[in-house]
């Protein structure tokens, strides 16, 4: 299941939440661009993941990004990086 | 006790009790630094050391039309002069780039713009003065709002504004926006009885670390570099050098000094590059040493903001909506701290439906850096004034109404990630347990209020590696530096884990030559992240040790096990030996042990920190001096590794919590020029100004860490401004809409001026 | 070079005799022409105290005083602290207290509590704190370092009154 970002939604007809097959986040997205054209250049603009963004899948940060496995019950969602100081 | 993910470490029935972790030792290196033997940045030297000083923006916004060195370059006592254009053609990131000397632009005063090397600093400093720089001055925006408006002048003619909605079509200042949605906000307002809507402005505030930056630089006949540098990261300034020079990684050494307080500050890189620029054009060792105003000109300040918070609530004490608006300053280049912010501000409620946009906006004033628990001090401020004024409309006390929306193990927050288990409500009840929660205020013009904040702990990766000596003691290296005595907590985690003494456990942090890549440290993760690898590391030992016990004893290596620093195996009893014993046998079994610790803190999900603060402040109504008379911190640290440490990082994160609610800020006059460029007027809090803290430690174990330690260090500045807001909104029935809340602007809001 | 001036000073009981150049301040001179690093610089102009020593005994900002002008005098920094048996009792109560954490303010604060407990054995915590306000510290919040300032002062007291018996 991906959680769709809110400014992504134009794009899923104004689904927040929609299921995608896949193996990995990468797959998963691949799936995703399948069914709503246009996914992909948001989150990985030039074809990777954008700097500002970061994976989570089942609520821990992936360090792996689009490398990382998910489930199928695996909940997938994409949040802006953030770190400390 | 195990890694979690440590299967072939064999389990011992009953855990032993904790002997070290939970103990007060005195800190690792405080004899050096009492003697004032202790190296800091500056107190490098070398023969032949050159002095470096850079020249610097005195505009805010300019072009840069000509530069002239020739007459500084000639000046006697003067070994080299570099601008911009000593960085090899298209080095590093662009932004990076200009940051470090200033390209076509100069785009804040303070902006780098050419260093000289000479015999001493006060001959470079001379010799800045005869270099010509010409500029077309342009107008600055130094206000975020003004500097979002269309028609503000553009700091940056290529940059878009970029979201997950995409990338804008039209050049402006804001660099990013950021949005979380939950449920349905609309619909949650219309649900609410109560709905309190307020604007905040705050101040950009300098991490007033007392020891400037200071950076070294040797050039080696191979064409390496060798950097001495205060840093927060040895590896990330070995990243920036090898960018910007264009060189290998391997060439590059970077050895990490004491470091004289960073607070996130010392986590970006300023004079590394200028240093090794003038060293290598010199020929000669050069060290650049920063003065005062320069890094209160020109190092991260964290940003000033505008934030306006709406929230609604049910009669029955539900908050059910809310809504939140963040802009950021992000400085000169993009990449303030709003995505923290945003992911902070209302991160310790259970709240159905919200809204929080955010938005990154580059300004004429330095280039932002973290600045502990980036971005959240000024949302929870903001928030925490919101959430205090629903309680008081609906008639119920703050800490019960904070009790009964605040978040739970499973609460989703507003960007959607469910929380593990965090001590929320064990915070607050502890809070509310404590006798200062209902001690009487004795006396006049005084005032208690609460505020209660959260910092999301990051892991990172982090590298160590154990080395067993043949007398039973073992050398630890950490990839860390040692910020805050965090390399003493790490020391005790691999002392714990390999059932030693902590005095057997002798710890240096590690050159980047020495060790693998370990992240800066900040996000509250070292303790935790560099304490897993530290761990790793010794498990790592222990498994080594194992091998060798089953060699000496011939028995399979699965039966012998490690437990109260002893090896025995379940194949006979009779057979035992002590850490020490195997530890002078190695050299015989196979050679030296070695064990290595790699590891990606990031794999393992973690919560974070909550604190709720009680602050008791008086006023004087004549002059509108705040004074803070009692202060209790209780936060949730998962275990406190080290509880004198932890103390103190509690009792430093309020101080300056303190000063930025009610004094400190970075004033900036129309044209851009940093009004305040000393510690004399950048007030920073002084023995007279701040109260013992009682610090209360709730301890909620993390469940992925083998000890539950949770990252500690942000969370104690976060809640300060809030809980002295509210605590003079009691005396003063007015909100207070503005940090730093000084004595001008508290009478300003009570009408007396 | 030329230009420079000799200074005889007393420098933590040893003589020393250095060249300086006459712009150059005692911090300057202590730090890098004589390597006693141990004093700190914060600021140079006079706002944070780390660079604190004592000159004939008296508490000053070595970033405010000229090198030339400790010429016959005697100066005290951190480094001339610990004795032949060991950590001055201040040193000591900062480590026992875990009054510093980065430990950069640490020598001018060592040096200023010295400078008050010399003159005045049994402050209170108002006046140690009064004292100490020119002396910033980022990391600790203060109350640790007074603490071990009233630490030390008891453990001083002490050992004076010892002196006094044997
Ligand atoms: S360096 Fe002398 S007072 Fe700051
Ligand atoms: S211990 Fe860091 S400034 Fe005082």
């Amino acid at each position: 299941m991906v959680w769709i970002p809110s400014l992504m939604r134009d794009l899923t007809g104004g689904q927040a939440r929609v299921s995608a097959p896949g193996r990995t986040v990468a797959e998963l997205l691949d799936a995703l661009e399948a069914a709503y054209p246009g996914v992909r250049e948001r989150l990985c603009p030039g074809g990777r993941l954008h700097p500002s963004l970061a994976v989570v899948v089942d609520g821990r940060r992936a360090p792996l990004g689009l490398l990382e496995m998910v489930g199928e019950e695996s909940e997938v969602q994409f949040v802006p990086a953030v770190s400390g100081g | 006790m195990p890694m979690p993910r440590d299967e072939h470490q064999p389990v011992p029935e009953e855990p032993a009790p904790l002997r070290v972790i939970g103990t007060r030792p005195p800190l690792y290196g405080a004899v050096d630094k009492v003697t004032g033997r202790a190296v800091f940045g500056a107190d490098i030297s070398l023969p032949g050391l050159l002095h470096g000083k850079v020249l610097r923006s005195p505009h805010a916004h300019a072009r840069i039309v000509s530069i002239d060195t020739s007459r500084a370059e000639s000046y006697p006592g003067v070994h080299a002069v570099v601008t911009a254009r000593d960085l090899p053609e298209g080095a590093g990131e662009r932004f990076e780039r200009d940051n470090t000397l200033a390209g076509d632009k100069v785009l804040y005063v303070g902006h780098p713009i050419a260093a000289v090397a000479a015999e001493s600093p006060h001959i470079a400093e001379e010799a800045l003065a005869l270099i010509d720089v010409q500029y077309e001055v342009l107008p600055p925006v130094l206000d975020v709002r003004r500097a979002m408006e269309a028609d503000a002048p553009l700091l940056h003619e290529a940059l878009r504004t970029w979201s997950l909605a995409g990338q804008a079509a039209s050049p402006s200042n804001v660099a990013e926006h950021l949005q979380h949605v939950k449920g349905d906000p609309e619909r949650g307002f219309a649900e609410a009885d109560v709905i309190v809507e307020r604007s905040f402005t705050t101040t950009m505030v300098h991490q007033g670390y007392i020891e400037p930056h200071a950076s070294t630089a040797l050039w080696h006949p191979d064409g390496s570099v060798t950097v001495w540098t205060c840093t927060q990261g040895a590896f990330p300034v070995r990243e920036h050098l090898s960018s910007l020079l264009h060189l290998s990684m391997a060439r590059i050494r970077v050895v990490p000094t004491e470091i004289g307080g960073g607070f996130g500050g010392k986590a970006s890189s300023y004079v590394d590059v200028v240093a090794a620029l003038l060293a290598r054009k010199a020929g000669r060792p050069a060290k650049v040493v920063m003065g005062r105003d320069e890094v209160l000109k020109a190092t991260g300040p964290t940003p000033g903001t505008f934030i306006r918070v709406r929230m609604g609530a049910r009669r029955d004490g539900r908050i059910v909506a809310a809504e939140a608006e963040l802009c950021y300053e992000a400085g000169a280049y993009p990449g303030s701290s709003v995505g923290s912010g945003a992911d902070t501000i209302f991160a310790c409620y259970d709240i159905p439906n919200a809204r929080v946009d955010g938005y990154d906006v580059v300004v004429n004033k330095p280039r932002t850096s973290s600045y502990r628990a980036p971005g959240a001090t000024p949302a929870v401020f903001a928030v925490e004034q919101v959430v205090d004024e629903l309680a008081e409309r609906l008639g119920i006390d703050p800490l019960e109404f904070r009790l009964l929306n605040c978040a739970r193990e499973g609460t989703r927050r507003v960007s959607g990630q469910p929380y593990p288990r965090v001590g929320f409500a064990e915070v607050l009840e502890a809070a509310r347990a404590h006798p200062h929660y209902r001690a009487p205020l004795g006396g006049p013009n005084r005032g208690r209020g609460i505020a209660f904040g959260y910092w999301g702990n990051w892991a990172g990766q982090s590298c160590c590696t154990i080395s067993v000596n043949a007398d039973g003691t073992v050398s630890l290296l950490s990839g860390s530096v040692d910020v805050s005595g965090a390399l003493t907590g790490i020391a005790m985690q691999a002392a714990e884990e390999l059932g030693l003494e902590l005095e057997q456990v002798q710890v240096r942090v590690a050159d980047t030559a020495s060790i693998g890549y370990t992240d800066v440290s900040a996000g509250s993760r070292t303790t935790f992240g560099t304490g897993l690898a530290a761990i790793e590391a010794a498990c790592d030992v222990i498994a080594q040790m194992c091998a060798r016990a089953a060699r000496l004893w011939g028995v399979p290596v699965e039966t012998v096990s490690y437990d109260r620093a002893a090896f025995t195996t379940s194949l006979d009893p009779t057979k035992r030996l002590s850490f020490r014993e195997l530890a002078a046998q190695l050299s015989a079994t196979g050679g030296p042990v070695m064990g290595r610790g790699n590891v990606d803190g990031d794999v393992l999900r973690r919560g974070g920190a909550p604190g709720l603060h009680i602050a008791d402040v008086e006023l004087d109504p004549e002059t509108g001096k705040v004074t803070v008379l009692r202060y209790t911190a209780v936060q949730d640290v998962g275990r406190a590794v080290h509880p004198g440490n932890v103390e103190g990082q509690i009792k430093g994160g309020v101080a300056q919590g303190i000063g930025w609610a009610l004094y400190e800020g970075c004033f900036y006059g129309e044209d851009g020029q940093l009004l305040n460029p000393t510690l004399l007027d950048n007030k920073l809090p002084t023995a007279m100004d701040i109260p013992e803290v009682e610090p209360v430690i709730v301890e909620v174990p993390d469940p992925v860490h083998p000890y539950g330690v949770r990252g500690a260090g942000e969370t104690p500045i976060v809640p300060v401004a809030g809980a002295i807001a509210n605590a003079l909104y009691r005396i003063t029935e007015r909100r207070m809409e503005r940090l730093p809340m000084t004595p001008a602007y508290i009478l300003e809001r009570m009408g007396v001026i | 070079m030329d230009g420079k001036v000799r200074v005889q000073a007393t420098i933590n009981g040893q003589p020393v005799e250095f060249l300086c150049e006459p712009r150059q301040s005692l911090l300057e001179c202590l730090r890098d022409v004589l390597g006693l690093t141990g004093t700190k610089e914060g600021c140079s102009d006079g706002n944070c105290g780390a660079c604190s020593v004592l000159l004939n005994g008296r508490l000053v900002n070595s970033c405010l005083v000229l090198g030339v002008e400790v010429d016959g005098q005697e100066v005290t920094t951190v480094e001339g602290l610990a004795g032949p048996d060991g950590l001055h009792p201040l040193q000591q109560a900062f480590i026992d207290h875990a009054a510093l954490q980065c430990g950069y303010c640490t020598p001018g604060m060592l040096l200023a509590a010295k400078a008050l407990l010399d003159r005045e054995p049994e402050p209170s915590e108002e006046r140690i704190r009064q004292w100490l306000a020119g002396n910033l510290c980022r990391c600790t919040g203060y109350d640790r370092i007074v603490r071990a300032v009233q630490d030390a002062a008891r453990r001083m007291r002490r050992e004076a009154d010892a002196h006094a018996e044997g």
